[in-house]
């Protein structure tokens, strides 16, 4: 097996140009699975752990190198409340944000968070920079826009941050599990409010019709927010699966979206 | 690839040349055998190691990921004459059962109190949700590390 530890970015881009099947290391959370279990076995490993252009993390602009550790201690509340709520001690100390968004699971915890705030992906290869929105970007059940040139290199959110933000996620017990519904909703002073989930789609999803009804109620009563739960519960598209059935998680997502619009309240 | 790693405070450099896990070359190439083999998947913490600072687990790091990376295994804790604090208070406690979990839990807890000497007990709990004891001694391993932290 080939080993590329890149000193800089260029270098890292080079190394996936010249090889676009070259695996993508970052904090390994992913990855190690498949070859523990034997289900990859990479020719050519490129390791991001150490890359500083990537572990840079400036205002909204979070490098995809920055770890759940890091964001446990940052500004932005929902995503250090999210970022708590992660694997353990040992995988937040690993798993980054920027392989949150490359593997694009359903279940990726800090998805919402993103697709909540609008926030958009900004992807490098030796041809140039790109940013896309987290919708453009997440395609699929493990599928995202990057190609196999780009890297991942940070996540951008808004200059205008919502001031009321709030993530919750159910699981079978409190640590080390994947999510079997999460969400993530943001409130602004006039109303506006968005909510996303995560393990109730192939990816990562708003409730757009439940946002319009709820945004239009500057102090909503007990009846809207129940409306609002039951539209959310509506508008997503789950599956049953071994985590948990689709019914189930239609109920948990209203459960979650009342909870969390009655926070940010 | 040759690669060098500062382990326990010496300099330790090893051939690898596979997709591995750091802890298959601890454990099989460099007769490190504390950092348990378990799950191989994050979930148990047994093959916990400080690397670079943090606490991560062995088995999700790619040895050729490590070259030049400093790590802490929990053969650099303490011996049989002069015990960590953490496995002096285990054992007074009798936080240990199989053992088979111990040397995580040993590595996680060293790790914690280095950076918060006195944590309060829901602390202790949510820094050591990475580490399973299969035996369920947990209430005594709690035991050992609030006496710890009420030490002065």
């Amino acid at each position: 097996m080939e080993m590329t530890t890149p000193k800089d970015l260029t270098e890292a881009l080079t190394a996936i140009d010249q090889d676009p099947d070259a695996v993508l290391l970052a904090g390994g959370t992913d990855v190690m699975i498949g070859v523990n279990f034997g289900e990859t076995w990479p020719s050519h490993v490129v390791g991001l752990r150490r890359l500083a252009e990537l572990t840079a993390w400036e205002g909204n602009r979070i490098g995809a190198g920055v770890t759940y550790r890091r964001l446990e201690k940052g500004p932005f509340a929902a995503l250090a409340e999210l970022s708590r709520t992660v694997g353990s001690p040992q995988i937040r100390n690993a798993g980054t944000i920027g392989g949150n968004l490359g593997t694009a699971s359903p279940a990726g915890d800090a998805l919402p968070f993103l697709a909540a705030v609008d926030a958009e992906v900004e992807l490098a290869s030796l041809n140039g920079r790109r940013t896309l929105p987290w919708h453009e970007f997440l395609v699929g059940v493990k599928r995202n826009a990057r190609e196999p040139n780009e890297l991942i290199v940070a996540t951008i959110l808004p200059e205008a941050m919502p001031p009321r933000q709030a993530f919750a996620k159910v699981g079978i017990r409190n640590a080390m599990v994947i999510s079997t519904v999460s969400a993530c909703l943001t409130r602004r002073e006039d109303g506006t409010t968005t909510i996303a989930l995560g393990s109730v789609a192939p990816t990562t999803i708003r409730a757009r019709k439940a946002e319009a009804m709820i945004s239009s109620e500057k102090s909503p009563t007990e009846a809207a927010i129940a409306e609002f739960g039951r539209l959310v519960s509506e508008e997503i598209k789950p599956i049953s699966d071994h985590r948990s059935t689709a019914a189930y998680r239609r109920h948990a997502a209203g459960v979650l979206a009342k909870r969390l619009l009655e926070r940010c309240l | 690839m040759i690669i060098t790693m500062t382990i326990n405070g010496g300099q330790r450099t090893v051939e690898v040349n596979t997709p591995t896990s750091l802890l298959n070359v601890l454990r099989d190439r460099l007769e490190l055998e504390g950092s348990k083999q378990a799950c191989e998947q994050g979930e148990c913490g047994s093959c916990s190691v400080v690397l670079d600072g943090e606490l991560v687990c062995s088995c999700l790091v790619m040895a050729t990921d490590c070259d030049g990376s400093t790590l802490t295994t929990v053969e650099g804790l303490g011996d049989e004459d002069t015990l960590h604090p953490v496995q002096q208070a285990l054992v007074q406690a009798g936080g240990v059962q199989c053992g088979f979990c111990t040397p995580g839990f040993v590595v996680a807890a060293a790790a914690l109190f280095d950076e918060h000497p006195h944590p309060e007990s829901d602390v202790i709990k949510e820094e050591l949700a990475g580490n399973i004891c299969r035996c369920t001694g947990y209430g005594a391993i709690l035991r050992a590390l609030e006496e710890l932290a009420a030490r002065p």
